[in-house]
C-alpha cells in the first residue's frame, strides 16, 4: 500500500510537467515595459557578424540619437533563433519593447496579431512620409491595400556567388540562365578534388522555403490564391520544388552532405574556403566570405538565373523591417526613432558594417567597394524581386514548405529518389496543414 | 525537482494529521494551524507551478487561440471540440502527423527503457561483489548522469555529423563501413535517438538498481549457494523478487520521462528534426509554435496527459492487484 502510493505520487508528478511545461511557457519573462518617459527599449536582430558586433555597430548610432531627440534607447541584440519566439512571448504577455526589428517575411503574420501599431496617414507622415522608400520595400510591411505595421530597415535580395578563379580555370562564363548554372556547376564538381559546384543550405527550412517560392515563381506559380487559400500543389509549385531539389538529385552537383546544413552560414563558408565554386545568398553573406577569407575581387556576383523562357525573378523581396508596438507608452518618441533609423544618414552608416542595401529611393549601396556586385544586387532588389505572400499565414508557408523540403532532401541524400508526385504529396500534406489552422 | 516535492506532500501531510488531533486534545489554538501553516509554502508553489498552468492549458484546449488572439487571450473564441477534433482526424494532415509521432515515441520509449532497465542491472549486478576500482567504476558510470543534457547531447550532435563526426571516423577506421553514413537525418535518425537518450538514462536505472541491492541481506545468497543454485538462478530467485518494489517505482518513472523527452530531440536535432525523430513533445511543441496555433497544441498535450494516466492507471491497477495477491 505504501509503495503504491508512492508509485502513485512519482506518476502524477512526472504527468504533470508534461501538461504544465505546455501553459507554463507563455508566461514568459517580462523585459522592459515602458519605462521612464524618454526611454525607448529596442530589441535589434543580429545582422552584424555576433551579437557584440552588433552591438559595437548600433552604440554609437543610438548616442547620436540620444544627444538629437533627448531620448535614452536600451538595446538588445537578439539572435535569430530567438527572435521570432521572443516577439510572440512580448505579444501574448503585453511585455513588450516599445520597437522591434522583424524579418520582413513576417510583416502580415505579426499584423495579424493586432499587437503593432499601423503606420496610418498621421504616423507615416511622422516618419517622413511613405514616398522615401523603395515601393517594393514599403509593400512588404504588412498586407496589401492596409496601413503597414513595419516598415522596410535593411534591404536584402539573394545573388548567385561563383568563384572566378574555379570559372577561369573551366573556361567558363558566369551563367545567365539555369541550364548554364546547372552545367557550369557539373563541370566545377570533382570528386576526386572533393570540390562541388554549389553549396546548399539543404537543411535549412528558411532558406528551402525561400528557394521553394522564387523556384515557382519562375514558373509563374504562387503559393495563395487571391482570398488569401494555400494553392501549394499547382504544377508550377511542384516543378518548381523538384528543379531545386534536383539539383542534388539529378544534377549531382552538391554534396549529400548539405542536407544536415540547418543554416545558411554552412554553405557560405563552403564556398569561402574554395570547397565550391558556387552559392546562393543574400548579400550579407559578403561579411562571412571575407571573415573567412576571400577578397574582394576573388568572387563575383549574378542573378539567380531562372531557366529559359521562365519569368525572370531572382529573390524574394528579402529584409528586415521595423516595427512598433501598440501598446508603448512613448509613441511619439517610438516614431521619432523609426524615423531616424530611416533616414538617409543612418541608412549610409549602417549599410557598411550589417551588408545591407538601402531601402530609400535614391540611396547608393556601400555595402561592398565591388562596383558591379553593388550594381548586381541593387538591380536583383530593385526589378527582379517578387515579395512573399503577403498574408497571414505566410508563417505557416515558410515552416510546413520548408519543413517538407528538409525531408525531402533527407531521403535524396540518403539513397532515395523524390519524383514529382511525391513532391506533390508532401506539398499537399503541407497544405493541409495550413488550412487545419488557419 | 518537483517530483521531490510531489513525493514529500502526501508523506509530510499524514503524521502531520495525526498531530494535529493530539495538539487538538491539550492546546487548540495555533497548534491547530500550525501544520497547514508548514504546508501552505509547498501547496502554494504546487499550485502556482503546477496546478494553475495546468488548468490554463485545458482552458486553451478549447479555444481558438491562433496569432489573431494571442496579443488579447479574453477575446478568443471557444473552439469547442474543434481542437481535438482536428488532433484525432487522422484522415488529416495534423492528426496523422500526430499519430505518427505517437508511433515513433511507443517504439522509442519501450526500447529506450528496455535497454537502460539491462545495462542498469548489468551494471548494478556486476558491481555488487567488492572488488579493487569498484568505486571507480561506479563513479565514471555516474557520468552522463551528472553531465547537464544540454552539453552532453550537444557532444553527441557533433560525434554524429556525417562528415566531422567520431562515429563515422572510427566506423571507417574499422572498416565496417565507408564512413558517409547519415545518422542525424533519414531513418538512422530514430536510432541515434535511442542510443543518447538510453546513455542519458540508464545510469538513473543503474543507481536505483544499486541501492536496491544493498537492502537484500546476503545470508539469502549464501543459503542459496549452499542448496546449489547458480549465479542465474541466484538472480531471478532473489535478486529479482527482492528488487519488485525498486523495480515497480523504476520502470515507471523511466517510460513517464522518456515519454516526455524533450530535451534530447530538441538539441540533437535543432530545427532540422527529421520525420524518423519526431517524437511527441516536440511534435507539439512544433504545433503550437511554429504554426503559432496554441490551441490545438493544447488539446494535444491534454490528450498526451490523458494517455499517460490510462497507462499508468492501468500499471497501477495490475501490478497492484498481483503484490496482493503475493
Amino acid at each position: 500500500m505504501r509503495l503504491r502510493s508512492l508509485v502513485a505520487a512519482v506518476a502524477v508528478s512526472a504527468l504533470g510537467i508534461s501538461l504544465a511545461a505546455c501553459g507554463g511557457s507563455d508566461s514568459g519573462d517580462s523585459s522592459g515595459g515602458g519605462g521612464g518617459d524618454a526611454t525607448l527599449t529596442y530589441w535589434a536582430s543580429n545582422q552584424g557578424t555576433s551579437l557584440d558586433n552588433d552591438k559595437q555597430v548600433l552604440t554609437p548610432v543610438l548616442e547620436k540619437f540620444t544627444q538629437e531627440t533627448g531620448v535614452k534607447v536600451n538595446l538588445e541584440v537578439i539572435g535569430w533563433n530567438d527572435l521570432q519566439t521572443r516577439i510572440q512571448t512580448a505579444i501574448t504577455s503585453g511585455q513588450a519593447p516599445d520597437v522591434v526589428n522583424i524579418g520582413n517575411t513576417w510583416a502580415a503574420s505579426l499584423q495579424a496579431t493586432d499587437a503593432f501599431l499601423p503606420f496610418d496617414g498621421d504616423a507615416m507622415t511622422a516618419i517622413g512620409g511613405k514616398d522615401k522608400f523603395v515601393p517594393t520595400a514599403l509593400a512588404t510591411g504588412g498586407k496589401e491595400g492596409t496601413d503597414p505595421t513595419s516598415v522596410p530597415l535593411y534591404g536584402l535580395a539573394y545573388g548567385l556567388y561563383y568563384n572566378k578563379a574555379m570559372f577561369a580555370a573551366a573556361g567558363l562564363q558566369p551563367p545567365k540562365t539555369w541550364e548554364e548554372m546547372v552545367t557550369a556547376a557539373q563541370k566545377l564538381t570533382v570528386p576526386a578534388k572533393k570540390q562541388w559546384g554549389m553549396a546548399l543550405a539543404a537543411g535549412s527550412y528558411t532558406e528551402n522555403v525561400h528557394f521553394a517560392f522564387i523556384n515557382a515563381a519562375q514558373n509563374k506559380a504562387d503559393w495563395f490564391d487571391a482570398d488569401g487559400k494555400p494553392t501549394f500543389t499547382g504544377d508550377g509549385n511542384v516543378q518548381g520544388v523538384l528543379r531545386y531539389l534536383d539539383l542534388m538529385q539529378k544534377d549531382k552537383v552538391a554534396n549529400p552532405s548539405n542536407a544536415q546544413y540547418d543554416n545558411g552560414t554552412k554553405s557560405v563558408n563552403d564556398f569561402a574556403t574554395k570547397k565550391v565554386a558556387m552559392v546562393i545568398n543574400q548579400n550579407n553573406a559578403d561579411s562571412s566570405i571575407v571573415a573567412n577569407g576571400m577578397k574582394a575581387g576573388e568572387y563575383g556576383v549574378v542573378p539567380f538565373p531562372s531557366p529559359s523562357g521562365g519569368e525572370q525573378v531572382a529573390s524574394h523581396v528579402a529584409g528586415i523591417n521595423l516595427s512598433v508596438f501598440k501598446n508603448t507608452k512613448n509613441k511619439d518618441a517610438a516614431l521619432k526613432f523609426v524615423k531616424y533609423m530611416t533616414d538617409a544618414q543612418t541608412q549610409t552608416t549602417l549599410g557598411k558594417p550589417f551588408s545591407s542595401l538601402p531601402v530609400l529611393k535614391d540611396a547608393k549601396p556601400v555595402f561592398t567597394t565591388d562596383a558591379a556586385e553593388a550594381a548586381t544586387f541593387q538591380d536583383v532588389y530593385n526589378t527582379k524581386s517578387k515579395p512573399l505572400p503577403l498574408v497571414p499565414a505566410e508563417d505557416q508557408f515558410e515552416s510546413t514548405v520548408g519543413k517538407a523540403m528538409n525531408s525531402m532532401f533527407a531521403k535524396i541524400a540518403t539513397g532515395g529518389t523524390v519524383t514529382a508526385d511525391e513532391v506533390k504529396a508532401a506539398l499537399q500534406t503541407a497544405q493541409d496543414q495550413v488550412a487545419a489552422s488557419s | 525537482m518537483s517530483v521531490a516535492t510531489q513525493e514529500a506532500t502526501p508523506a509530510a501531510a499524514k503524521p502531520a494529521k495525526k498531530k494535529s488531533k493530539r495538539g487538538l486534545e491539550h492546546r487548540p489554538g495555533l497548534n491547530r494551524w500550525l501544520p497547514y501553516l508548514l504546508l501552505a509554502p509547498a501547496v502554494l508553489a504546487e499550485l502556482l507551478i503546477h496546478i494553475i498552468p495546468m488548468i490554463v492549458g485545458i482552458w486553451m484546449s478549447f479555444v481558438k487561440l491562433t496569432k489573431f488572439f494571442i496579443s488579447n487571450w479574453s477575446a478568443a473564441p471557444s473552439a469547442g471540440l474543434g481542437n481535438y477534433k482536428v488532433a484525432l482526424d487522422f484522415n488529416n494532415a495534423v492528426g496523422e502527423g500526430l499519430l505518427k509521432s505517437f508511433g515513433v515515441t511507443v517504439v522509442f520509449s519501450l526500447v529506450t527503457v528496455g535497454l537502460s532497465w539491462v545495462l542498469g542491472m548489468a551494471a548494478a549486478v556486476a558491481l555488487q561483489p567488492p572488488f579493487r576500482g569498484r568505486g571507480l567504476l561506479r563513479t565514471m558510470f555516474l557520468v552522463p548522469y551528472a553531465l547537464p543534457a544540454y552539453a552532453g547531447i550537444l557532444t553527441w550532435n557533433f560525434m554524429l555529423q556525417r562528415d566531422t563526426g567520431a562515429v563515422n571516423h572510427v566506423l571507417e577506421q574499422l572498416h565496417l563501413s565507408d564512413g558517409t553514413t547519415f545518422w542525424l537525418i533519414g531513418g538512422n535518425a530514430l536510432v541515434s535517438l535511442i542510443v543518447v537518450a538510453t546513455w542519458k538514462l540508464w545510469t538513473f536505472a543503474f543507481l536505483t538498481l544499486m541501492a536496491g541491492l544493498q537492502s537484500i541481506p546476503g545470508d539469502l545468497y549464501e543459503a542459496a549457494s549452499v542448496d546449489g543454485a547458480g549465479n542465474i538462478r541466484q538472480w531471478r530467485n532473489i535478486t529479482l523478487p527482492s528488487l519488485r518494489p525498486v523495480n515497480l517505482v523504476l520502470v515507471l518513472v523511466l517510460f513517464l520521462w522518456t515519454f516526455s523527452d524533450f530535451n534530447t530531440p530538441y538539441v540533437l536535432f535543432g530545427t532540422a528534426q527529421p520525420p524518423a525523430g519526431d517524437l511527441i513533445t516536440f511534435h507539439i511543441y512544433n504545433a503550437s509554435f511554429l504554426t503559432w496555433n496554441f490551441g490545438t497544441g493544447a488539446a494535444m498535450s491534454v490528450l498526451l496527459l490523458i494517455f499517460l494516466m490510462i497507462v499508468t492507471g492501468i500499471y497501477l491497477f495490475v501490478t497492484g492487484r498481483r503484490s496482493r495477491r503475493a
